[in-house]
C-alpha cells in the first residue's frame, strides 16, 4: 500500500518534471519561430504606404503632410517618434504620433480630425493612419527612447499615466498592472511585458506600431490601448484621448534609454 | 492592380537572393463572414520573376500561401545593376507587376 | 457547328488528358487545379503527373518546430540534387494539401523560401520533382497553436 503510494509520487513528479522541461522547449521554439519572421516584416508594405502618403497632396486642401511637426520641427521625421508623446505649443497639449497626425491632417490637408477619430479602426483614413505610423515609426529604428519631460503638461501626463496604469476598474476589477505589473506574467503563450521596468517599458512600447500576423493587419498604439482595454472589459476610450496618451507617456518615459524596433511584427 | 511590393534583390557571389514581400489579402476560402456565409476564395495564382526581362522562375500558389506573401529564391548568374521582374496574377484575373535592380 | 464554349470545353478536356499523360510537363495547363484542390500528398502528386514519393536526404525542409500561429508559418525548400523540375510544398492536413508549386529550371537555385497557411499541426513535405516524375521528399511535423490574447 505504501510503496503504491511512493510509486504514484514518484511519477507525479516524473510528469511534473518532462511538462517543465517540455514548457522550456516550447519557449524556444517560439522564439525561434519569431525569429524566422524578422526578414520580410509585411509591415513593410506599410511603410511604403505611409512615405507615399506623408508626401502626396490628398484632401480638401491638396497639400502634403511635408510640413507636419511631429515635434522636432516641420517636416523633420527622422527621430520623431522616441520622443512622442511630447507637448505641442500649436494644440497646447501633449500629443502622440497618432493624434498629432490627425493635427496635420486637418490643418495641413484640411480634414476632418473628428469623423477619423471616429472611423473604425482598418477603414478609410484610419487604413492611411496605419501606413503614416509605420513608416514614421520606421524612421526611428533602432534609436533611442527620448520622451521630454521638460514642461509641465508633460509631467503631469506622465504622472496621470502612471497612476491610470494601477487604477483598478470594469468588472473584472482589472488595471493595466494585472498583466503588465510584475515580472514574468504570460497569457497562455504569450509573455507579457513588466511595463513598470524599464527594460519591459521600452520592449513594450517600443515594439508598436506593429503587423499582427494572426491578422494580417497593422496596428498602432491607439489600436494597441484599445484592444486593452476591450480585453479588461473597460469601455472603449476615444481616439486620441488624452487617457491613451497618459498612458503612452507613463510607457514611454519608464522606457528611456531602450531601443525602438518598430514596426514590429507579432503573432 | 494591387498594392505595390517590395522587392530586395542583393548580390552574394555570382548569384542574386531575391527577397519579395506581396500586398495581396490571400483569402482562403475556408474562413466565414460575421454573417456566417462563406468568404470566396481570392488568392494569387501565377507568380513569375525576370532577370534583364527573361522569364527565370514561375511558380504556382494555392489559397495555403500567407496572406501579405513572402517569396525568397536565388538567381543565377545576377549582378548588380540587372533588373528584376516580379508578376503575379490572382483568381480575379488581376494583376501587378513590379521592379527592382540588383545591389 | 460547335459554340465556342464547347470548343473550349472540349480542348480543355484534350489538354487535361494531354497533362495526365505527361506530355507536356509543367506548361501544359498553367494552373492545376486537381492539383490544388487534392486532399492527400499521393493525390497531390498523382494530379502533378509525379511518381510514389520516397524520402531523401537531398531533399531539406526548414521551418520552425513550432508556430505560434498558423496563419503564418514560414518554410524553406530545397534540394542538392540535380535538375530538379518542380519544389512543391505540401501540409498533409490542410483542407487543400498542396500550398505551392516552383518550377526549376538552370537559371535559379532550387532554393525557396515563403510562409504558408497550416490550420492544424501537421506534416509538412518539400518533394522534389524530377524530369522522370520521380518524386523525392523531406517532411518535417510543424507544431501549430494559437497564442493567448495579447501581444
Amino acid at each position: 500500500m505504501r510503496m503504491t503510494k511512493i510509486l504514484a509520487m514518484a511519477a507525479l513528479v516524473g510528469l511534473a518534471a518532462s511538462a517543465a522541461w517540455a514548457q522550456k522547449t516550447t519557449e524556444e521554439g517560439i522564439a525561434e519561430y519569431r525569429a524566422m519572421l524578422q526578414d520580410g516584416n509585411p509591415a513593410e508594405l506599410f511603410e511604403a504606404k505611409g512615405e507615399d502618403l506623408w508626401k502626396k497632396p490628398r484632401g480638401p486642401k491638396n497639400a502634403s503632410l511635408e510640413k507636419c511637426d511631429l515635434g522636432k520641427g516641420a517636416g523633420v521625421v527622422k527621430g520623431a517618434f522616441v520622443e512622442l508623446p511630447r507637448y505641442f505649443p500649436d494644440t497646447k497639449r501633449v500629443q502622440d504620433l497618432e493624434s498629432r497626425l490627425l493635427t496635420c491632417m486637418e490643418t495641413l490637408q484640411g480634414f476632418n480630425a473628428a469623423e477619423i477619430a471616429n472611423t473604425p479602426f482598418g477603414k478609410g483614413e484610419q487604413a492611411n493612419l496605419e501606413g503614416l505610423v509605420a513608416w514614421i515609426s520606421s524612421e526611428s529604428r533602432g534609436m533611442k527612447f527620448n520622451l521630454p519631460q521638460s514642461r509641465t503638461e508633460e509631467k503631469t501626463m506622465y504622472e496621470v499615466g502612471k497612476r491610470l496604469f494601477f487604477a483598478r476598474a470594469g468588472t473584472h476589477d482589472f488595471a493595466c498592472a494585472s498583466c503588465h505589473g510584475t515580472d514574468n506574467k504570460r497569457i497562455r503563450l504569450q509573455d507579457l511585458p513588466n511595463l513598470t521596468k524599464p527594460s519591459g517599458a521600452a520592449s513594450g512600447f517600443g515594439s508598436w506600431p506593429a503587423y499582427r500576423v494572426s491578422s494580417g493587419e497593422l496596428w498602432g498604439m491607439q489600436r494597441r490601448l484599445n484592444d486593452c482595454y476591450r480585453q479588461q472589459r473597460f469601455p472603449y476610450p476615444r481616439f486620441g484621448s488624452d487617457a491613451t496618451i497618459a498612458l503612452a507617456v507613463y510607457m514611454g518615459v519608464t522606457g528611456k534609454g531602450g531601443e525602438s524596433v518598430a514596426p514590429a511584427i507579432k503573432r | 492592380m494591387g498594392d505595390p511590393m517590395r522587392i530586395r534583390a542583393q548580390v552574394a557571389g555570382a548569384n542574386a537572393v531575391v527577397r519579395v514581400l506581396m500586398a495581396h489579402e490571400m483569402e482562403s476560402g475556408q474562413r466565414k463572414d460575421s454573417a456566417g456565409k462563406m468568404i470566396p476564395a481570392w488568392h494569387i495564382q501565377d507568380v513569375t520573376a525576370t532577370l534583364n526581362g527573361k522569364t527565370v522562375m514561375t511558380a504556382e500558389w494555392g489559397p495555403a500561401v500567407s496572406k501579405n506573401p513572402f517569396l525568397q529564391f536565388t538567381v543565377k548568374g545576377a549582378k548588380a545593376g540587372d533588373k528584376i521582374g516580379i508578376s503575379w496574377k490572382d483568381t480575379k484575373g488581376d494583376s501587378r507587376t513590379d521592379e527592382a535592380t540588383v545591389s | 457547328m460547335q459554340t465556342r464554349r464547347e470548343t473550349l470545353h472540349r480542348s480543355a478536356v484534350v489538354a487535361s488528358l494531354l497533362a495526365a499523360t505527361g506530355l507536356f510537363p509543367q506548361f501544359a495547363w498553367a494552373y492545376n487545379n486537381t492539383a490544388f484542390d487534392a486532399k492527400s500528398v499521393p493525390d497531390v502528386l498523382k494530379a502533378l503527373g509525379a511518381g510514389a514519393p520516397v524520402a531523401s536526404k537531398d531533399v531539406m525542409i526548414e521551418g520552425p518546430d513550432i508556430a505560434e500561429n498558423g496563419a503564418v508559418v514560414p518554410v524553406g525548400a530545397s534540394t542538392t540534387l540535380a535538375g530538379p523540375k518542380q519544389i512543391l510544398i505540401l501540409v498533409e492536413k490542410n483542407p487543400s494539401t498542396l500550398a505551392a508549386v516552383f518550377h526549376v529550371n538552370d537559371s535559379i537555385e532550387p532554393n525557396f523560401k515563403t510562409r504558408v497557411k497550416m490550420g492544424q499541426t501537421s506534416d509538412v513535405y518539400v518533394v522534389a520533382v524530377m524530369a522522370d516524375g520521380r518524386a523525392l521528399f523531406a517532411k518535417k511535423e510543424i507544431k501549430v497553436t494559437l497564442g493567448g490574447c495579447g501581444g
